[in-house]
């Protein structure tokens, strides 16, 4: 009998509302945020950064800044040039992708607005502010590539030493691989005798904008190097300096203190970081230094960035027969640790949970003179999500039918699982209908239809849409041979380590790195079901890579899927020791050793010892089996064998003001399938919080450059994050498909609400106003944008949907031609 | 460098300051009081937030010379005798935080809503708390949380 | 967000704060509630040799009944004008208007005479105060003379208000029993206002006899509306709609990132009739 099949029947604290341990000290006040980190003697950076988007640094005069009060030295990228190391990637897409070297300083070239030519070092962060105002940089100014459509025409180059703005170009295709038909055949047929729709998304530039900015310190002075960093990845980040600065791995220790928030956008190595580190190595002293928040938003890697041009074909009824997708995504001026992968992570996500026969992933990521991009919360998958939930409001359209109806003749049935998808991935479970069904009537969708027909016909002024997303999307990343075989440049497996300490407390040491999840929480609910200990009993230890020396960190809704598993075998591991002790204290044989609640039993007697008992034994070592080692702790790592795929229908109702264009949020339903829950309370949280940045990029949020390549949005000011006033309370709830990659049965839940809302939010937003003829708005849904929307399409109101608005993509195909007449040929 | 007097948390405090301070470096760095953060260089995220003479003020948007002669409370100053006040605990309670950098200004600037409406709507909430960012918890929680402190009724949304 | 260095003066009195400024010559700038002030600083966007605190001069705090006016001393907090009484009753489109601006915990410092001399058009007093036919009270080293709200704002950034002067108060004429409504559009509610309209109104029997209407960044200073308020007159709430189509005549609205000059016309003729609607009480 294995320790998993004794462990308690009854879970106490697993499904627990358990308030957060972190709290305490967060509402306090008494958290360790890096920047409230003094070191004896510690200087202070303030870095010089290029106004231009691109240059050639010709010359930088650091005289006067280094003669001014309390400077203590200004470094150029030459004057570190040796040990300050590389920005690497770690996902090549492809064999030949292009990728230019990313160094923290520049030498010669300064390729976006915000890079760092030098770095002032004072005694004092105002000394240092100061003096990088005298520091001198001639800039000879070089043309920028700014437009990542004009990108791909390479007539201007964003790195001129690449020949070339592409960087790659990866495919996934069904029929290639086996997991479905020929999608150009698909479309083909559908020319002929079906639905055709061609569609055009913008994916909008978005900024994470967490609301700890970053910040480093870095500690030379003992025999390893510690570097403190808001940073979600201290392990990756220690492999990153180790594999490119020179310094061994085994000196370098680096600790996220408390993180204030990441959503990917810490998921990075920084070229911040590797100047303090250069700069401290240098100077041998302690440095800090931490960005103002217009830093953080031109240097700290942005989201999203695509054009996604996408086909896709029905039967005349609406059965889907096929999708196809080209994607163009810039990458920014360098390919960022995740980099390309980021929008190769939607490949398997744009078929979503529809029975598509053949399907076809195309996408070529480009430079562009513009800050970098990488992973912000879904990376790759909200992308996905918002186009294939937008296309499947634009069947419903076509079909004439809800937008619900075209979505369940489409979708995978409860019954059906485990399925297989056309891109190649095994969902383990779920079940649509029944989040569907639930979500229907929380939010009294027939009502608000109804509702909406009333507002049409009496001609309101405010008119009412209804919005639908019924997502799905992989996370908890990742297994590690599949990682392999796509050419990413790590595993995806994570690491635990439970200690029995001697006087009856549990160390549980992990390796993912929570900033703001409640890691420590959950951690503790897992932990003190399984080892039936007091959840009080159990301290859960991360982010210091001297602590936790293993781990994956925390990005892709994967600590508790990948780090909480391994957690339940490194605890059940500690039970199989722990029953050794325990027969050779009870005098019984291994074999009659039951185990429940934290207590081990001989079967049939009344003899029992607890855990926190044996663990004193094992501690005093006195008497102890002969075949173990006095102790009672355990190592365990997990590598998943496959992604965990939440799913969930989302709807929303929007009012738009058409005579302002002005939108507001009216009701918005969530019901969520993320398996078995751990702490509900915390569910909820990340769903809310999910679900106000997926809303935040359908209504407030995008990245705008001007001509010059200037962030224009560069501020709290211009980049416009919602508040309590522009959000409104939201419905949630849950099915339950347990997960079957995993003993808890958990699926991640971290990215759900953002990949989800967006679409539902501007489905909704269309859906207002498609009587009119509108079938897109982009994003983000601005008033301006909806209220021209609404004025360019004025002479169409009340004219019925008019399909497949926008031009087809293969010039000369058949239905080109309005006379062909094939999807009513109504091409404007 | 200008000699201030300023009483923060119930401690008076006197120091030579450049009048180029701000309050929150102030309170940060020459009082070690660093549960105020910082989040914005514009003013915007409220992160800052104190009791300025027992209104809510973003401290990144005074200077230290501003508040000389006056009397500052910061997050940590909130709870007396141990006992954590109740707003800390509706927070708590209420899950109104995750990565909890915000939560010291929400908190402060809920304090000083409850004072002005001891019984706001939850329109009244979400607009007194207007100044303040929050990036993780989609302000859900953080509004049943003022309304928890205030002892109104919560809303009945699952 | 560390300013560059500066001097700094605190003064008690408006005399103190004159003989200051005067002392300093053109390289000071004037302290009041410092709520766009600092964050200019902070950003180094202006490094100013000296800095003229008035927040110790407790003689422009307050609000006084002036007879026939209501007299609001410049150095008097938003959170102060919004809750006191004499502005409620005399001037509610102000107290309307101010409410709107920023967020509480600007409001609690930010001062009405900071954000006029400031003269930000996105700026939420400027437009009321305009409407109100306010009269504005600058001192000098010449002494102290008067400016009608119409001739106060000059442009971007500029108000009548010289180097080495200040503005001390605010004096609005009463407008006992006005309706009011301030209609602010934004995207989100910390934003500065796309458009505004301001607007207040005397009626008898729903019909409207009086009319005042100021635009807020609609060009570069606050604007009064006045084809708009002479249109209006002997209109009530169900013929609003011609009378405000005028309300964007002649403007020269900026155009950003929340929506280019077309679009602020069109916000502002909806936005005048919705303020005129609601100060009409509909």
């Amino acid at each position: 009998m294995t320790a998993v099949d004794d462990r308690p029947t009854t879970s106490p604290e697993i499904g627990s509302a358990r308030r957060r341990k972190e709290d305490q000290r967060l509402i306090t006040g008494r958290t360790k945020w890096t920047d409230n980190i003094q070191l004896p003697g510690m200087l202070h950076l303030a870095m010089v950064r290029s106004p231009f988007a691109h240059a050639k640094i010709a010359s930088i005069d650091t005289a006067e800044a280094s003669a001014a009060p309390n400077v203590v030295r200004v470094f150029t990228g030459h004057d570190i040039a040796d040990i300050q190391g590389v920005n690497i990637t770690a996902w090549p897409i492809s064999p030949d992708q292009k990728t230019p070297d990313h160094l923290p300083v520049p030498l010669e070239r300064v390729s976006h607005t915000g890079e760092i030519v030098a770095v002032v070092v004072a005694r004092s962060a105002a000394a240092a502010r100061d003096a990088a105002e005298l520091v001198d940089v001639d800039y000879e100014e070089l043309p920028a590539i700014l437009d990542l459509k004009e990108a791909a025409n390479d007539a201007v180059l964003a790195h001129p030493d690449l020949g070339t703005n592409k960087s790659a170009f990866w495919q996934l295709d069904s029929a290639a691989q086996g997991s479905g038909g020929d999608v150009g055949e698909a479309i083909e047929k559908a020319r002929q005798d079906g639905i055709v729709i061609e569609r055009e998304y913008r994916q909008q530039r978005l900024i994470p904008a967490f609301m700890e900015p970053r910040s480093t310190v870095v500690d030379p002075t003992g025999e390893q190097v510690v570097m403190y960093s808001a940073t979600q990845v201290p392990h990756i980040l220690r492999f990153c300096i180790a594999a490119t600065t020179g310094l061994p791995e085994s000196k370098i220790r680096v600790i996220a203190p408390d993180v204030g928030g990441g959503f990917g956008g810490k998921l990075q190595s920084t070229p911040e970081e590797f100047a303090t580190l250069a700069v401290a190595r240098k100077l041998g002293k302690p440095c800090k230094y931490t960005e103002t928040r217009s830093e953080s938003m031109i240097s700290a890697h942005h989201g999203r960035d695509q054009w996604q041009k996408l086909t896709l074909t029905a039967e005349k009824d609406g059965t889907v027969t096929g999708l196809k997708v080209d994607l163009m995504a810039d990458l920014g001026a360098y390919a960022a640790i995740v980099g390309g992968g980021v929008p190769v992570l939607g490949a398997w996500m744009f078929n979503a949970i529809y029975k598509f026969p053949a399907y076809q992933f195309n996408c070529t990521t480009y430079y562009t003179n513009k800050t970098w991009v990488d992973a912000y919360r879904g990376a790759g998958r909200p992308e996905a999500t918002f186009a294939i939930e937008r296309l499947m409001d634009e069947l419903a359209a076509e079909v004439g039918v809800d937008p619900l109806e075209i979505r369940e003749k489409n979708w995978i049935k409860h019954d059906e699982f485990p399925f297989t998808s056309v891109a190649g991935m095994t969902y383990d479970s779920g079940n649509y209908e029944a989040a569907t069904a639930r979500a229907k009537e929380l939010f009294g969708y027939d009502e608000l239809r109804a509702e909406q027909k009333q507002r049409r016909e009496s001609g309101d002024p405010v008119q009412l849409g209804i919005g639908v997303s019924t997502f799905t999307e992989m996370c908890g990343l990742a297994p590690s041979r599949v990682l392999g075989s796509l050419d990413y440049g790590a595993g995806g497996w994570e690491s635990a380590s439970i200690r029995m300490l001697a006087t009856g407390t549990v160390e549980v040491i992990t390796g993912a790195s929570a900033h703001g999840q409640g890691h420590e929480t959950a951690w503790s609910q897992i932990v003190a079901d399984r080892l039936g200990v007091p959840f009080e009993n159990v301290e859960v230890l991360h982010g210091d890579t001297q602590i936790a020396p293993k781990g994956m960190d925390t990005y892709g809704s994967r600590s508790l899927v990948v780090g909480g598993e391994a957690l339940v075998r490194a605890a059940d591991k500690v039970i199989e020791k722990a029953k050794k002790f325990a027969a050779h204290s009870l005098e019984a044989s291994v074999d009659d050793i039951e185990f429940s609640a934290g207590q081990f039993t001989v079967r049939g007697t009344d003899k029992g010892v607890g855990i926190s008992d044996l663990a004193l034994a094992a501690f005093a070592a006195h008497d102890y089996p002969e075949d173990v080692e006095p102790s009672l702790d355990a190592d365990a790592t997990f590598d998943p064998v496959n992604f965990s795929f939440p799913h969930g229908t989302h709807l929303c109702a929007m009012e738009v003001d058409t005579e302002t264009g002005a939108t507001k949020m009216r009701k918005y339903v969530c019901v969520d399938d993320i398996g078995n829950i751990i702490n509900p309370l915390i569910v909820e949280g990340q769903v809310h919080g999910g679900l106000v940045q997926g809303i935040a990029q359908a209504l407030w949020e995008g990245a705008e450059y001007d001509e010059q390549g200037t962030l224009v949005s560069g501020s709290f000011v211009d980049y416009t994050l919602p508040t309590a006033a522009d959000t409104i309370s939201f419905v949630t709830d849950h099915t339950t498909s347990p997960a079957t990659s995993n003993s808890l049965g958990t699926k991640g839940v971290g990215e759900a609400g953002t990949i989800a809302s967006t679409p539902a939010v501007v489905n909704a937003i269309v859906d207002a106003v498609r009587d009119r003829g509108i079938d897109d708005i982009e994003m983000p849904c601005t008033p301006e944008r909806v209220w021209k929307a609404i004025q360019s399409a004025g002479g169409r109101q009340g004219a019925g949907v008019t399909p497949t608005q926008q031009p087809h993509f293969d010039e000369g195909t058949p239905n080109q031609d309005p006379s062909a007449g094939t999807t009513d040929g109504a091409v404007q | 460098m200008t000699r201030i007097t300023v009483t923060v948390d119930g401690a008076s405090y006197t120091d030579e300051v450049e009048p180029r301070m701000l309050l929150v470096h102030y309170l940060r760095e020459v009082l070690g009081k660093v549960g105020t953060v910082v989040g914005c260089d514009t003013s915007n995220c409220g992160a800052c937030t104190v009791h300025l003479d027992g209104r809510s003020v973003k401290s990144c948007n005074m200077l230290a010379v501003q508040a000389d002669g006056h009397e500052v409370t910061t997050i940590e100053g909130l709870s007396t005798n141990g006992e954590l006040h109740p707003m800390q605990t509706a927070f708590h309670e209420n899950h109104a935080l995750q990565c909890g950098y915000c939560t010291p200004g929400m908190i402060m600037q809920a304090v000083d809503l409850l004072k002005e409406n001891p019984n706001p709507s939850e329109e009244e909430i979400r607009v007194g708390l207007e100044g303040n960012l929050c990036r993780c918890t989609g302000y859900h929680n953080i509004v049943k949380a003022v309304a928890a402190a205030a002892g109104s009724s919560q809303r009945s949304d699952a | 967000m560390i300013p560059a260095t500066f001097d700094y003066a605190a003064p008690t009195s408006v005399e103190e704060a004159l003989s200051v400024l005067a002392e300093a010559g053109d390289d000071a700038k004037v302290l009041a509630g410092g709520q766009s002030l600092l964050p200019i600083l902070r950003m180094r966007l202006n490094a100013p040799e000296k800095v003229v605190d008035l927040g110790r001069v407790e003689a422009l705090r307050g609000v006084r009944d002036g007879g026939d006016h209501i007299a609001i001393g410049s150095m008097t907090p938003y959170s102060e004008v919004v809750g006191n009484a004499l502005v409620q009753e005399h001037a509610g489109l102000l107290a309307k208007a101010v409410e709107t601006v920023a967020d509480p915990q600007i409001r609690h410092r930010g001062t009405v005479g900071g954000a006029l001399v400031h003269a930000d058009p996105a700026g939420d007093v400027g437009a009321p105060v305009l409407a109100l036919d306010a009269t504005m009270v600058v001192v000098g080293p010449g002494g102290e003379r008067t400016v009608g709200a119409g001739e106060f704002f000059h442009d971007l950034f500029e108000t009548a208000v010289a180097d080495g002067e200040l503005l001390t108060e605010i004096r609005i004429p009463k407008h006992t029993g006005w309706g009011s409504a301030y209609e602010k559009f934004v995207r989100v509610s910390h934003q500065w206002s796309i458009v505004a309209v301001a607007a207040t109104v005397k009626a008898e029997g729903g019909t409207i006899t009086e009319a005042r209407v100021g635009l807020t960044n609609m060009g570069s200073t606050p604007l009064r509306a006045t084809a708009v308020e002479q249109a209006l007159v002997g209109k009530g709430t169900a013929d609003l709609a011609d009378a405000c189509a005028a309300a964007a005549e002649g403007t020269n609205p900026p155009s950003d990132l929340n929506g280019d000059a077309d679009y602020r016309r069109h916000l502002a003729t909806v936005l005048t009739r919705r303020a005129v609607q609601h100060a009409l009480g509909g």
